[in-house]
């Protein structure tokens, strides 16, 4: 037990522990994800239960400041009022802290939300519980649910963040056409460039042992 | 004057030889690397030295602000076989809008790329099997070993310390644990 101490294991283990910032975990294929009550900038507390006779749900994971998820905002509204009719609804959540980027505080969710006239529920992650069990480390980041809330496709609304005419794959849209013939999406996992989502800031102990206590890692002060 | 025909003279042979571009703007010289297997082949040439490649792009505050961090880290490390790459997935039809500009205001001395291969779903898996293509983002590659970190780093010893399993020569960590990466030191 003791040699739990000798340092270079000692530093070892704190590099494990710390050396990623964060490590990509949640939700995988063919998981059940669990229901979540968040704030619709309707004020309305909204639920996946809420919504009746769906045949399954397009969760994105977006926000107001990131420059990927406003060239693909429109994509959004398209996708929503294309198969929202036919039982696939776009859910909206932001993840990020307003602490980091106040462009994306619950006021300015509503104020987007009104002048882009979203005919879809925007939520605020606002405990940021929800985006975590997903697994969601980007915006935008789609994870597309049946109507028993399983996950079917996780991954990018297409292949061009820039010039939505030249997409060679709408992966999202081919995904919903294939659920709603009753197959399986292929392909089910795609990566896209995308912002981070922003954690709050939290309190967590220095990255190496330096001499004294009184190091006191920076956390927030200089933060935009 | 005549480095900078030289220079130019330079760039269209680049062009012409390996179908990449070189760009050299006051000083501050990038390369833009179409496809990912052109970023692959400048690692595979990097051989023994560990490269540190940060992913970052002008519109990405994160990364804006971890920036002078990886140039205290070149610095630091500048003769130890250490090679720093900032790796911008900006996008190449804001080249002389957004990407020079930033550039030319900045003067980074670490090396400076801009990745447009537009193919993320096929090139961000190459990288790291972890990465889903949120930036900031990076690799310390040194032969056949990666490490990856998705996110920012708060303060230049997080980043170092991330490192430092590379370097078979180290001195003292230098305690920087106060040091934001936002500003100069």
């Amino acid at each position: 037990m003791k040699k739990a101490f000798f340092p270079p294991l000692l530093l070892a283990g704190v590099l494990l522990l710390f050396g990623s910032t964060t490590s990509p975990c949640g939700y995988a294929i063919g998981d059940r994800a669990d229901d979540f009550s968040l704030k619709s900038v309707s004020t309305k507390m909204v639920s996946l239960a809420d919504y009746k006779d769906v045949r399954g749900y397009i969760l994105i994971f977006t926000c107001n400041h990131c420059p990927y998820a406003q060239l693909y905002e429109q994509r959004i509204i398209d996708l929503h009022n294309k198969y929202s009719p036919k039982g696939f609804p776009v859910v909206a959540i932001n993840p990020n802290s307003p602490l980091i980027v106040e462009e994306d505080s619950f006021e300015e969710m509503q104020i987007r939300a009104a002048a882009q006239k979203y005919p879809f529920d925007y939520l605020f992650d606002e405990e940021q519980t929800v985006y975590p069990k997903f697994g969601a480390t980007r915006t935008p980041h789609v994870f597309l649910l049946d109507r028993d809330l399983y996950i079917r496709y996780i991954g990018a609304i297409d292949d061009n963040p820039e010039t939505p005419r030249s997409a060679k794959n709408r992966w999202v849209e081919k995904a919903v056409e294939a659920m709603l013939k009753g197959e399986k999406p292929n392909p089910d996992y795609t990566r896209a460039v995308g912002c981070t989502v922003k954690k709050k800031p939290e309190v967590k102990p220095a990255p190496v042992p330096v001499q004294k206590a009184d190091t006191v890692p920076m956390v927030g002060g200089q933060r935009p | 004057m005549i480095a900078i025909r030289q220079s130019r003279l330079l760039f269209f042979l680049i062009v012409l030889v390996c179908c990449m571009s070189n760009y050299s703007t006051s000083a501050q010289s990038f390369t833009v690397y179409d496809s990912m297997p052109q970023l692959e082949s400048r690692i595979e040439n990097a051989k023994d030295t560990t490269l540190v490649i940060n992913f970052w792009a002008t519109w990405c505050k994160p990364c804006i602000e971890e920036l002078p961090c990886f140039e205290e880290l070149r610095e630091r490390y500048a003769g130890q076989n250490v090679l720093v790459i900032l790796v911008s997935l900006d996008f190449k039809s804001q080249l002389e809008k957004k990407f020079i500009p930033f550039l030319k205001e900045r003067q980074f001395k670490s090396e400076v790329a801009l990745l447009a291969d537009q193919d993320a779903n096929t090139w961000i898996p190459k990288i790291s099997a972890e990465w889903d293509g949120a930036i900031p983002a990076t690799v310390i590659i040194k032969g056949q070993q990666r490490k990856f970190n998705l996110g920012k780093f708060e303060n230049y010893t997080e980043l170092e310390s991330f490192v430092r399993p590379f370097l078979a020569d180290v001195s003292a960590l230098k305690d920087m644990s106060e040091y934001p990466c936002l500003t100069g030191k």
